[in-house]
């Protein structure tokens, strides 16, 4: 059993907007909440997120961005941490991202998008669940 | 008998009645922590001195408003921020905006035209035409003000790094099209502090950057002495989550390290400051938002005539534009935005503000819609034209909570430019991480306070109800990168390269020596460099900044 003291996330911002207020909320309250939490900050390139990811050996890769490159950053970022095998690290991300782009980044394996208006304590809660049946 | 005074109401009337019926909240606060009494009366404001704190409207500390007719002379410049996709697609929507009576244009960058990339650079990919317009060269701002002839429009750019190569293009268009630069009008935000502390596109260290700054303002001074040098801004400070006073704090702050650079560049006060402007938000508080633009300009007028002795009174106006809080928009029951925006945009105009761009309700969700869009402009025509809002100057002067709030607003930010002093200045203030630990702190505070319901936000945390969708949110057309890209690379190949290669040249010694910047971009420009070749002779003598990074 992980106890939740042991979930190591990395707070990421791929793509080149400076929108980092979201990120580094949800950050300090993964942080409140537990969590080690590595914040990268912004501007962001995928491979500088996979091999963050890959070193700090994180359980969890939480991506935010706001400026509307997700559909092209976010996959090569899925596919770079299963190339590196980490296929079992929880891949969760926030923004503004259209209903329809979310249900595309679902199908690649990004778990869950949490929009505007969500309860920092709903994506701890989330976290919390899914790395402790990954680890089970 | 009626009371006498208010404390005598306090303890005859007010305490028996909160023993009867407390009030619904333990506290009521303003964002910036201002603790308010039930109501407020003559006492509370008995040292306020009408003459000196107030004053009459277009005088010193200019309280009441830098004009004398305020929006009885003319109404403030309704200015929507906009730029998506190509030059084509954002012309056609300014050309939209004006005939809709829209009186002045705002461009959005793309994010690599604000970071000095080429759209065909990796770091592009994905980025093209979103958030906002690709300009790579002078070609596309061509075709971007196609049939918008530059002596008939203001236009306000937002951006800031890249602010000279910009306007640059701009100067270099109004020749083209014949038109003296004397007669050009608008402004660049060109603020490159806030950058780093708040909004994130910053290239080069503070240092060389503030020199392009006091070049611009130096050379503006003399070739495009209508230009708005600079939009101080505390819009973004305001969007990363500070709070009112803090907005005015830490945007006062960066303009004193500006005024300072210039003055220190050998530039004459009186030469650039009346062409200083600022920007802020528009956020919920509306009483807080009133008086927060009054304090500001209150307290720049304390400064520039004060700490900087400036003698001529336009040196001393807290000019303004406004933005209403994108921040404060949901996506949650996102028509109520429409609702919000409206309120933000009074309080921007009881504030006096020159100019306001209103949010468009869909904008936690893309980039808006020309419905949208239409709908934030008609917010602002309805303030203008049906509620008489701007019929007197300064209509909530003299209201007794506006006059302390004023007061109290106007001293915490000058405690906090007292502490920005101690550590040196903004810049300095900044490489030690102040200001974005105060931010940081207050942005937390600010959810936390929504997670705990200490704060409601209609359909978040109350009154919540099944989500509703938008219909024809803007969708950037992804053919629309490779145009432009395609465009770039023709635009290289058919352009002059000799006199292309020699004015970026002649850019990394003028660089590289005191020499004013300004003219070695417009000869950049007009030999058709590419804004991210210019950018690359930059990063080249001045290196990058790595990210001021506190968590």
């Amino acid at each position: 059993m992980a106890g939740e003291q042991n979930i190591r996330v990395l707070v990421a911002k791929p793509g080149l907007d400076g929108h980092d207020r979201g990120a580094k909320v949800v950050a300090r309250a993964l942080r409140d909440a537990g969590m080690e939490v590595i914040y990268t900050g912004i501007r962001q390139t995928p491979e500088m997120i996979i091999a963050a990811a890959v070193q700090e050996d994180v359980d969890v890769v939480g991506l935010s961005i706001l400026s509307g490159a997700h559909m092209e950053l976010f996959p090569p970022i899925v596919d770079g941490l299963k190339k590196k095998g980490m296929s079992d690290v929880l891949i969760v991300a926030g923004g503004i991202i259209p209903d329809e782009d979310i249900i595309t980044l679902q199908k690649i394996g990004i778990k869950a998008i949490f929009g505007p208006g969500t309860p920092t304590s709903k994506i701890a809660e989330f976290i919390r669940s899914e790395v402790a049946t990954r680890k089970n | 008998m009626p009371s006498k005074t208010k404390k005598e109401w306090q303890e005859k009337v007010l305490g028996p009645a909160l023993k009867r019926a407390p009030e619904r909240q333990e506290k009521f606060e303003t964002s910036s922590g201002i603790n308010l009494a039930p109501v407020y009366c003559p006492e509370d404001i008995q040292e306020l001195d009408y003459a000196t704190a107030l004053g009459y409207p277009g005088e010193y500390p200019f309280t009441r408003g830098i004009q004398p007719t305020m929006y009885r002379g003319r109404l403030w410049t309704m200015r929507q921020y906009a730029g998506f996709g190509t030059a084509e697609e954002s012309n056609k929507r300014y050309r939209y905006l004006l005939e809709q009576g829209q009186t002045g244009l705002s461009i959005a960058f793309q994010l690599p035209t604000q970071i000095g990339y080429e759209s065909s650079h990796p770091l592009a990919k994905g980025e093209v035409g979103k958030v906002g317009v690709a300009i790579d060269t002078l070609e596309d701002m061509e075709i971007l003000f196609k049939d918008i002839p530059l002596d008939k429009v203001s236009t306000s750019m937002t951006i800031n790094s890249t602010a000279p190569i910009l306007l640059a293009m701009y100067i270099a268009l109004a020749r083209k099209q014949g038109v003296d630069t004397a007669k050009l009008d608008g402004t660049i935000q060109n603020d490159i502090l806030k950058e780093y502390m708040a909004r994130g596109t910053y290239i080069f260290p503070p240092r060389p950057s503030m020199r392009l700054i006091t070049d611009i303002f130096a050379y503006c001074n003399k070739n495009v002495p209508r230009w708005n040098t600079i939009s101080i801004s505390g819009y973004h400070i305001r969007e990363a989550g500070s709070t009112a006073a803090q907005e005015i704090a830490f945007t006062l702050a960066d303009g004193i390290a500006y005024v300072q650079a210039a003055i220190d560049a050998g530039l004459d006060v009186d030469g650039f400051a009346g062409r200083l402007s600022f920007f802020f938000n528009a956020h919920n508080n509306l009483f807080e938002e009133v008086a927060k633009f009054r304090a500001a300009r209150r307290l720049w007028a304390k400064i520039m005539s004060q700490r900087f002795k400036a003698k001529d009174p336009r040196s001393m106006m807290l000019r303004f534009h406004t933005q209403t809080a994108g921040c404060t928009l949901t996506a949650q029951q996102p028509y109520n935005n429409v609702v919000r925006v409206a309120i933000q945009a009074l309080a921007a105009t009881l504030g006096g503000t020159q100019s306001l761009h209103t949010n468009s309700f869909d904008e936690a969700f893309a980039t808006p819609s020309q419905e949208a869009v239409t709908i934030a402009l008609r917010t602002q025509q309805l303030l203008a034209y049906e509620n008489g809002v701007g019929d007197a100057a300064d209509a909530l002067g003299g209201s007794y909570l506006i006059e302390h709030l004023t007061e109290q607003l106007e001293k915490k930010a000058a405690d906090y430019i007292e502490k920005i002093d101690k550590l040196g200045g903004a810049v300095a203030a900044i490489e030690q991480g102040l200001q974005q630990r105060e931010i940081q702190e207050s942005s937390y505070q600010y959810q936390k306070n929504i997670e705990d319901s200490k704060s409601v936000i209609v359909g978040v945390n109350k009154f919540i109800s099944p989500s509703v969708k938008v219909p024809n949110l803007l969708k950037i057309d992804p053919a629309q990168e490779k145009k432009q890209l395609d465009r770039l690379s023709r635009v290289k190949k058919e352009r002059d390269s000799e006199k292309c290669n020699k004015a970026l040249k002649n850019l990394e010694e003028v660089a590289r020596s005191q020499e004013n910047t300004m003219p070695a971009f417009v000869e950049c420009v007009e030999a058709y460099a590419s804004l991210g070749e210019i950018c690359d002779v930059l990063r080249k003598v001045f290196g990058v900044q790595k990210e001021y990074l506190v968590f």
